[in-house]
């Protein structure tokens, strides 16, 4: 293997490595959930994106055959990740989280979607489940 | 050179999970809970991709990829029974 | 006839080549098979999918993949350099209020999510009219400058490509 590539491949392996340590760390550190939430997004897109980007590489000239099945597992998790944060603020700020103090006003029309579920047409979740239960 | 980056990383990435499991234990609130299991599942792809690397083998993909899509599915599914009471509605 | 069978062309093909990458060959199996998948899974899934997004050009799409991907990278190093090197007491965490121009759902879905991936700013709530969305910084002196790089950098080539 050409020294160059070794070397490509193993700063990358490193650096992914590191950003990985720094977003659990920051998830360690930061006080509270919201600013917790960012931390993850690092390791998320330039951790594992650099290590996957190591693993092609290495096959590729290890092996011969140029593969971009890495890719896939990036593309989901590019994909993922913003869902799976943007949920975990919802549950966080149903629970934890008061509408009306700790929030800036949405200027518009409606409130946030997670205390104000009616959507333009008129339609409220809520609605159901007082149906269901009756 | 490529072995002493991957024990590099392989302690970067064990650090870090421990760090996860802390936050998993400690943490206040359910969604800091939700939140440790998320990334121990990205940081358990990464840990598998090095490892797949460090065998010379492309059989780890596939683990990493279950890794991937499972993890992303337990996280909603936990937010969705937080948020809705349900989870399949 | 086209329209009936495949409802949805781009996300055929997305599935066609998903599929081909899962298989990690491009053999008359894996291509007949990947085929009928693209076939039978929007057909399927067709309630899920009312309308048909309009998309623009190729180009416009190259640029904003582009230019998300170098804010990502430069992000990450200031958002480690943060989390490394400040006192947690100094950070100004703050929600910021980013009101929406754009109007298809598909456009501010993305436009969410790029804010989410670019650490440093992660999108937490849509407002139920869909016309403002909830960004919470990690570290912001300047919110407005926040909102105008926002609005500037990904809304302006969001409006370009889906509208």
């Amino acid at each position: 293997m050409p020294f160059v590539v070794e070397l490509i491949i193993s700063l990358l392996i490193v650096i992914g490595g590191l950003f990985l340590l720094v977003g659990s760390f920051g998830m360690l550190k930061l006080r509270d959930l919201l600013p917790r939430l960012h931390a993850p997004t690092k390791a998320s897109t330039v951790g594992v994106g650099g290590v996957l980007i190591a693993s092609m590489l290495y096959f590729w000239v290890e092996r011969g055959h140029f593969t971009i099945h890495e890719l896939l597992i990036t593309l989901f998790i590019f994909l993922t990740a913003p869902i799976t944060a943007n949920l975990i603020a919802k549950a966080y700020m149903l629970l934890n989280v008061d509408p009306h103090s700790d929030l800036p006003p949405s200027k518009q029309n409606e409130g946030w979607a997670t205390f104000d579920p009616v959507g333009p047409e008129g339609y409220d979740p809520s609605e159901e489940y007082q149906e269901k239960e009756n | 050179m490529i072995e002493y980056a991957l024990n590099f990383g392989f302690v970067c990435v064990s650090l870090a999970l421990l760090m996860n499991l802390w936050r998993l234990t400690m943490g206040p609130t359910t969604a800091d809970r939700i939140l440790a299991v998320d990334t121990m599942a990205i940081n358990a792809i990464a840990l598998l991709v090095m490892y797949g690397i460090a065998k010379g083998t492309a059989m780890y993909f596939e683990g990493a990829l279950l890794f991937a899509m499972f993890g992303f599915v337990s996280t909603v599914a936990y937010c969705k029974f937080i948020l809705r009471g349900d989870i399949i509605e | 006839m086209m329209k009936r069978y495949l409802p949805h062309p781009l996300l055929s093909l997305a599935l066609l080549v998903v599929w081909i990458l899962l298989a990690n060959e491009i053999s008359a199996g894996a291509v007949v098979f990947g085929a009928i998948l693209a076939v039978i899974i929007p057909l399927i899934t067709a309630s899920f999918w009312p309308d048909r997004p309009k998309v623009g050009n190729v180009i416009a799409i190259c640029e904003y993949g582009l230019v998300v991907m170098w804010d990502i990278l430069v992000a990450n190093v200031i958002v480690a350099g943060l989390i490394l090197f400040r006192k947690t007491e100094t950070l100004e965490s703050k929600c910021v209020v980013v009101p929406l121009d754009l109007t298809s759902p598909e456009a501010i879905t993305t436009l969410a999510g790029t804010i989410t991936m670019t650490p440093g700013t992660v999108t937490i709530d849509l407002s139920a009219d869909a016309k403002s969305l909830l960004v919470h910084c990690l570290h912001a002196p300047d919110a407005q400058g926040v909102i105008d790089d926002i609005k500037d950098r990904y809304e302006r080539r969001l409006k370009e490509i889906f509208e």
